[in-house]
């Protein structure tokens, strides 16, 4: 088995994205319309230069025309690709990987999502037909496993628990307060979160990503060419995917408190960018907090903590603004809102403001780091797939 | 055995094994006069959970009367109460029991007498055959049904006896009584039952008991001095008193320890009444059923040597002792007569035809897939082996009746359930295998770490009139470990 990957050979050189919020006034249209005329606004690119289009969408439309109708595209590759939680991942994937190939000289990767047209709380899967023996659980009962296996695993008090969750609910809330994008842009105290209605097991309202219309959009060509188009473009140093096969589910071996598919992907993408110390060689992180207990799995699955140990580094700050490795600075899926498609693109837009630094000054983070990842899962404990990329402003 | 039956010599047929099957949950007649300020009365009865219909409280009788590993020529199932009309419900029993396709399944027909013929034919029939009656009796709020009824299933196998699964009771006599008269009447669809003026009922029901209990005494060469149990079921409540003052003839040999727990279950209770009197019954005596719909029958029994080493998987009495209160705010929401508000997100869709025949192994009968290199068990089946790759070299493995231990748990208050919140768990089963399953019949805080469950069949949902069978994970209870509310 081989894991290439495409370092320095690909980099972005525009990006768009819209607030993530509840956009009673805006279709899946508009909301690709807007990410993507920021994208080009954001460069000397232009979309007749645009060789091929990959959409990412987990429900908002099937084929590439959901993407071609809006955008007036004629005659062009486009694709819809979907992956769970990952989709917008994805379609960057797919165009880098394009790109990188030779077969085209730009391409571009959209991620949208319209969830609040359903009239119904959450996200809600549209399944195929099936034979009734599937659960119906929601992702937040799922995932609300995780944290008393992990609290019994490694002898947290359940009051100290509480206080680690809320402890990331809050900082998600703080580094959302600073981002005009945003879903929730108030900062909230760990009794508000301890307070909330509970959604699933222990997990309270605060414990959940917030649920939002949203789209986010890139364009990338070969490293070489990448001036042509901006002056500080953020090359690509690592993409990498693992799917679990879901036996996770089934394993009598699985404890519930690690996600073996993201240490995976991690693994493989720090070999791909050639990262040995996360913490040391990393400005910040992205990282799939759609609820609290998994953003605290995550730092150890993502080699941010040792095993065990990522409770006491959430309690220490170490991944707040201020911290060693700020997580989420830009409020995180809690925060900044889950379109499902799009997460993914506005995980990378993250890091493409602030390693350029860009971002607004209330969360720009130190440009003396270089790099920059980005973590997205899909599914559920046991039956995951989960994308990582590290991107960087240098060629290495 | 040999035996004199109607002048030729045949061999015997009697009952193999009995079964009964009473839900969990139990209503208090007094909670109904509390809320309305009349109904009710002092007794219990028992409330088949939100998820449970007489299909699957009819699977569930059937398996405990079938625990012995026992095989059957044919099914009979017997409800007033049917899940579905047209669409044959003993189908469903039949696919959760794993019978083979050759054993027909039989839905007979709608009324209260309806066992009574479905257990006749059985007796007469080649093979063994399985019995199974189910009911779920309604009345309007505050009615005597609704209070004095109740919801149960049973199930007999009937046939000659083996060295390995003898008769414990042999059907000696049998007698007939029918009338045409109107005491109670249901019309399909309708959950409401209507009622004569009870001194009409009560009179005939006198006349036809003593003229069925008359014929079968004399049809078995029995004495009604010889007669040591005598069992009346019968929805005329003021009948059946009668019946049995008159019948015992001043004899202690009138056995219910059933009624007072669970209510008058309706087209499921005499059969009921019959496996727990067999349970208690000691070999040699004579066993007297009579029943009271729309006419009389009586069956004789004797119980056989075999009655004393037969023992039930799980008897009627300590299903009896181990049920939980239900309040009645929750009966009426269960039983559709009260709408509450449900969370926020889609109902299910509705299941697939073919997807759900082409899995009935693994939907109806829980059965898994076993990798032989490896002994790993997939749930629901796999054809790829994860060790080796190897294709469709899997062994089918049965998981209904494993026992699980809870491994971890959580409770989810907004995803859909006819009865939220949903009550989960992962659940380790004893000999391999792992699966996170929706628990049942369990209240969400009494739910804990490393608790023991097994497995019943439950109708998860209904969806454009089809419903959804299948398997949920049930604490194991026992008398003393039973929760008090």
């Amino acid at each position: 088995m081989a894991s290439h990957g495409i370092k320095d050979r690909v980099a972005i050189v525009a990006m768009g994205c819209t607030p993530f919020a509840e956009q009673w006034d805006k279709g899946l249209d508009d909301l690709i319309i807007d990410a993507a005329t920021e994208c080009f606004a954001d460069s000397k690119a232009t979309k007749d230069e645009v060789d091929a289009y990959w959409l990412g969408t987990a429900q908002g439309g099937m084929s590439g025309i959901t993407l071609a109708r809006p955008l007036q595209i004629d005659g062009k590759p486009v694709t819809r690709v979907e992956n769970y939680c990952t989709t917008g991942s994805e379609a960057l994937r797919a165009a880098a990987y394009a790109v990188a190939s030779g077969a085209y000289d730009m391409a571009m990767a959209v991620g949208v999502e319209k969830v609040k047209d359903s009239g119904y709380q959450g996200l809600n899967a549209q399944n195929p037909p099936m034979d009734g023996t599937q659960r119906t659980l929601t992702a937040a009962a799922m995932f609300s496993m995780v944290a008393p296996a992990y609290a019994q695993k490694y002898g947290v008090d359940e009051a100290t628990m509480r206080s680690v969750l809320s402890a990331i609910a809050v900082k998600n809330h703080y580094n959302g307060a600073r981002n005009p994008r945003a879903q929730f842009r108030r900062e909230i105290t760990a009794e508000t979160a301890e307070k909330a209605p509970k959604i699933a097991g222990g997990l309270g309202v605060y414990d959940c990503a917030g649920v939002a219309d949203g789209a986010a959009a890139a364009i990338v060509v070969r490293a070489e060419d990448a001036h042509r188009y901006t002056d500080s473009p953020l090359y690509i140093k690592a993409l990498s995917f693992a799917a679990g096969s879901g036996s996770g589910l089934t394993d009598p071996d699985y404890d519930y408190t690690h996600f073996p598919e993201c240490a995976t992907a991690a693994q493989d993408a720090y070999a791909q960018a050639g990262i040995t110390d996360p913490i040391a060689e990393l400005a910040m992180a992205e990282v799939h907090d759609c609820f609290t207990p998994t953003e605290l799995v995550l730092m150890e699955d993502l080699g941010f903590a040792e095993r065990g140990t990522a409770w006491q580094a959430v309690l220490d700050g170490r991944f707040a603004l201020d911290g060693d490795l700020p997580i989420n600075p830009d409020g995180g899926l809690k925060s900044f809102g889950h379109p499902v498609g799009a997460s993914g693109l506005r995980m990378i837009f993250e890091a493409w403001l602030q390693l350029r630094g860009k971002a607004t000054p209330e969360r720009q983070l130190s440009t003396s780091k270089t790099k920059a990842l980005t973590h997205n899962l899909g599914g559920y404990p046991g039956e995951m797939v989960s994308f990582v990329s590290v991107l960087g402003t240098e060629l290495d | 055995m040999l035996r004199r039956w109607t002048g030729t010599l045949v061999t015997m047929r009697g009952i193999i094994t009995a079964a009964g099957y009473v839900p969990y949950r139990r209503l208090e007649g007094k909670q109904i006069s509390a809320f309305f300020g009349s109904g009710g009365g002092r007794g219990t009865r028992t409330v088949a959970s939100h998820d449970e219909d007489t299909t699957t409280m009819g699977v569930e009788a059937a398996r405990r009367a079938l625990a012995g590993g026992l095989t059957v020529d044919s099914l009979r199932f017997a409800t007033p109460t049917p899940a579905y009309v047209d669409k044959n419900n003993a189908s469903t029993i039949h696919a959760a029991l794993r019978l083979p396709s050759s054993v027909g399944a039989y839905d007979v027909g709608g009324s209260l007498r309806s066992w009574t013929g479905a257990l006749l034919g059985a007796l007469d029939g080649p093979g063994h055959g399985l019995v199974v009656a189910a009911d779920l009796r309604d009345g309007l709020p505050t009615s005597a049904d609704e209070a004095g009824c109740g919801d149960a299933a049973a199930a007999v196998v009937v046939g000659e006896g083996t060295d390995d699964a003898p008769v414990i009771a042999e059907i000696i006599g049998r007698g007939a009584a029918t009338d045409e008269f109107l005491d109670r009447w249901r019309s399909p669809g309708d959950t409401r039952p209507r009622l004569w003026e009870e001194r009409f009922g009560e009179t005939r029901y006198a006349e036809l008991s003593r003229a069925a209990y008359g014929a079968a005494l004399a049809d078995a060469g029995v004495e009604a001095d010889s007669v040591d149990r005598l069992v009346i079921s019968g929805m005329h409540a003021r009948a059946v008193k009668a019946a049995g003052a008159k019948l015992s003839a001043g004899r202690d040999i009138l056995v219910d320890e059933v009624t007072a727990a669970t209510g008058q279950t309706g087209g499921a209770h005499a059969l009921l009444l019959l496996a727990a009197a067999l349970e208690a019954a000691g070999p040699g005596e004579v066993i007297v059923l009579l029943n009271l719909a729309d006419g009389a029958d009586a069956l004789v029994l004797r119980a056989t040597e075999a009655i004393a080493t037969v023992r039930p998987a799980d008897p009627v009495a300590s299903q009896i002792a181990t049920g939980a209160p239900l309040p009645y705010a929750k009966f009426l929401t269960w039983r559709g007569a009260v709408t509450v508000e449900p969370p926020r997100r889609p109902s299910p869709d509705r299941v697939s035809s073919t997807a759900a025949w082409r899995n009935e192994d693994w939907k109806f009968g829980f059965v898994g897939s076993k990798d032989p290199a490896t002994g790993a068990i997939s749930m629901p089946p796999a054809r790829v082996s994860k060790a080796t790759g190897d294709v469709d070299a899997m062994e089918p493995v049965s998981m209904a009746d494993a026992v699980g231990t809870i491994v971890t748990f959580t409770i989810d208050r907004v995803a859909y359930s006819p009865s939220p919140p949903i009550v989960f768990a992962v659940v380790d089963f004893d000999g391999g295998g792992r699966f996170p399953i929706e628990l049942t019949d369990v209240d969400a805080d009494e739910v804990s770490i490393g608790e023991k469950v097994t497995m019943t069949f439950r109708r998860l949902f209904t969806s454009d009139g089809i419903h959804d069978y299948f398997w949920k994970g049930r604490p194991v209870r026992t008398a003393t470990s039973t929760k008090e509310a």
